[in-house]
């Protein structure tokens, strides 16, 4: 359904992702991993066009996303950024706001009924005259997925979704992000840190290492080698209740 | 449940009769109605204190008299007063409070700072400093004092447009800018004043005190024009502007091209805020509090905040301009006395009631 080749991005003549290339099916959530600096987040950019990589194709079900126009692009892609302003927006009309790409003049009845499903969706109905600044983290979080969602993507980019999460907040907005990319047949993809969170609620993972691909692999495929060679940390990969879990040496 | 599969139904039906089916979407519409109501009650009350303040100075009127001399005349001496001498003033403080708003709005969101305004970037300043070179250096004729102060405000404007193009300065870093540059034409205002004459001198401090008096009909016309084009400008990038206040990625993100509309709107705001500093002189704080306040009433969609902002920047003015000129029998008082001293009082009272 995705398939990303050779994306290279410099920024001022310094390499930050080099030849970058995987692909992506339906339904799937794809964690990209790397060290702090890796280029994790610019590769995300570089997918919608946020930032304009020098070279490559983007190609969601053979269209290639790069040469088409930003509002074309954000028609099909919904992009959650890692860092959220501080804003007086209502839960409403930040979710609205996400049917920005497909909007002529007025706001269409269609374009209401989605934003009901979608906060409806994501049990944020209660909260949805609320202006951002008055909510928590977890919730703000997924008010911008809702935004995300409502762009009908065919595919969302997470920029660190959970960074800012306690665990409660990080357990549930990866298991909201998961279920609704299986129900609405969407795919993921996103960044993140915390490689037991990615174990748990990926399917598979994208490892950056020196501005290149070190591997994409699945869950069966994961190795302690992978992570040694990325990380610079020993690790030891253990099955705990059925789920894999990585514990650093 | 798949979010895109809407109910296809060839009839628009009324939204609010859903209220069973879509309980949220109704309450954002009601709400959306009743600033919608706010609004025109707040644009009544402003055409209200309008003819009230027509009908108010040494000549009396009244405010009858006033409705009847702007639909058709009635042929008596007091139409001359109210269409010639009192309106223009009246109009000009509506239309320059309009404008002064608008372009702190646009200047606050395109650049994601709510200092944003147009005495903070330089552009009043600017104007200020083209003043008073024409009125020292070259004799100052009126038409050539007002061509002045607009190119100086362009020049402020210009110098601000291209640093943050070439040196593709942040938007924090272009207020920052303006800052300096305020303070550098303030100073280079301040040195061509001690070359003054006596006479000179007071004609460039007076000029700098804004006052909406000195507009007839033709430079109100003009800045008509220009205030309704640039907010028709905003009003279809309503969505865009929506979008940058959530963040610059995330405007991105919806497809927004902002280097485009930053520039588009910073050179079209600032043509505004240069025009009206340059038939009013400088005009502080409405640019600045009227934004501020109609955030408080109607929250952060520029859909609401556009109209908003505009019609509460026209009745701060008017409402300034008419006091000082109650408050001064007979003659007025400048109306930039009179924002400064509100202004100031009032700005400070917004952030203490907690702006968030």
């Amino acid at each position: 359904m995705l398939e990303v080749s050779d994306i290279t991005f410099s920024y001022h003549s310094q390499a930050v992702l080099e030849a970058i290339a995987f692909h992506l099916e339906k339904g799937r959530v794809l964690g990209i991993l790397g060290v702090n600096g890796a280029g994790k987040s610019t590769l995300l950019k570089c997918l919608n066009r946020i930032l304009k990589p020098e070279s490559g194709t983007v190609l969601l079900e053979k269209e290639n996303l790069l040469s088409m126009s930003p509002k074309d692009v954000a028609r099909r892609v919904g992009y959650v950024p890692q860092r959220h302003r501080e804003t007086r927006l209502s839960v409403y009309e930040s979710v609205l706001l996400g049917r920005k790409p497909h909007m002529g003049w007025t706001v269409s009845d269609a374009d209401y009924e989605i934003v009901e499903n979608i906060l409806k969706r994501m049990e944020l109905t209660h909260l949805g005259l609320k202006s951002l600044n008055e909510l928590s983290g977890g919730e703000l979080q997924k008010v911008m997925i809702a935004r995300a969602l409502a762009q009908s993507p065919k595919i969302l980019l997470l920029d660190e979704p959970t960074s800012n999460l306690d665990m409660k907040n990080q357990m549930e907005v990866m298991k909201l992000i998961r279920s609704v990319v299986r129900e609405q047949g969407l795919s993921a993809i996103i960044t993140i840190h915390d490689l037991n969170l990615a174990l748990r609620f990926a399917d598979t993972f994208l490892f950056l290492y020196h501005h290149r691909v070190h591997s994409l692999v699945g869950k069966e495929e994961l190795s302690a080698e992978i992570i040694r060679e990325v990380y610079g940390v020993d690790v030891i990969l253990e099955k705990v209740k059925g789920q894999t879990v990585v514990l650093p040496l | 449940m798949n979010f895109f599969n809407v109910s296809n139904n060839s009839l628009p039906a009324p939204l609010s009769s859903d209220i069973s089916i879509r309980p949220l979407t109704s309450a954002f519409l009601d709400e959306v109605r009743k600033k919608r109501n706010l609004f025109l009650l707040l644009l009544l009350s402003t055409a209200g204190l309008g003819i009230w303040a027509v009908s108010q100075g040494t000549y009396e009127i009244t405010p009858l008299q006033v409705l009847r001399a702007l639909f058709g005349g009635s042929g008596q001496p007091s139409d001359i007063v109210v269409l010639n001498i009192r309106l223009p003033r009246i109009v000009a403080a509506l239309v320059a409070g309009w404008g002064l708003s608008l372009s702190g709005l646009s200047i606050q969101s395109l650049l994601k700072n709510p200092l944003g305004s147009p005495s903070t970037l330089g552009i009043s300043q600017g104007a200020a400093f083209g003043a008073a070179l024409s009125i020292v250096i070259f004799g100052g004729q009126v038409l050539s004092v007002t061509a002045f102060a607009f190119a100086g405000a362009m020049a402020a404007t210009a110098i601000i447009l291209l640093l943050a193009r070439l040196k593709r300065l942040s938007p924090e870093a272009v207020i920052l800018a303006g800052v300096a540059l305020s303070s550098l034409f303030a100073s280079a205002t301040t040195l061509i004043q001690y070359l003054a004459s006596e006479t000179q001198l007071a004609l460039v401090v007076f000029w700098t005190f804004g006052d909406v008096a000195r507009s007839g009909w033709r430079e109100i016309g003009l800045l008509t024009v220009s205030v309704s084009l640039v907010s028709l400008f905003f009003l279809f990038r309503r969505w865009d502007l929506n979008a940058l206040a959530s963040g610059e990625e995330c405007a991105r993100g919806l497809g927004v091209n902002v280097d485009k509309i930053r520039m588009q709107g910073m050179i079209a705001t600032s043509l505004v805020a240069a025009l009206v500093t340059a038939f009013h002189g400088v005009i502080a704080f409405v640019g600045l509090l009227a934004p501020h306040m109609a955030r408080r009433i109607v929250g952060a969609d520029h859909r609401m905040l556009l109209p908003f902002s505009s019609v509460i920047g026209a009745l701060l003015l008017l409402s300034a301009d008419t006091l000082g000129r109650i408050l001064v029998g007979s003659g007025s008082l400048p109306v930039g006395v009179i924002t400064s001293f509100m202004g100031a009082p009032l700005f400070l009272w917004l952030l203490v009631r907690g702006y968030r």
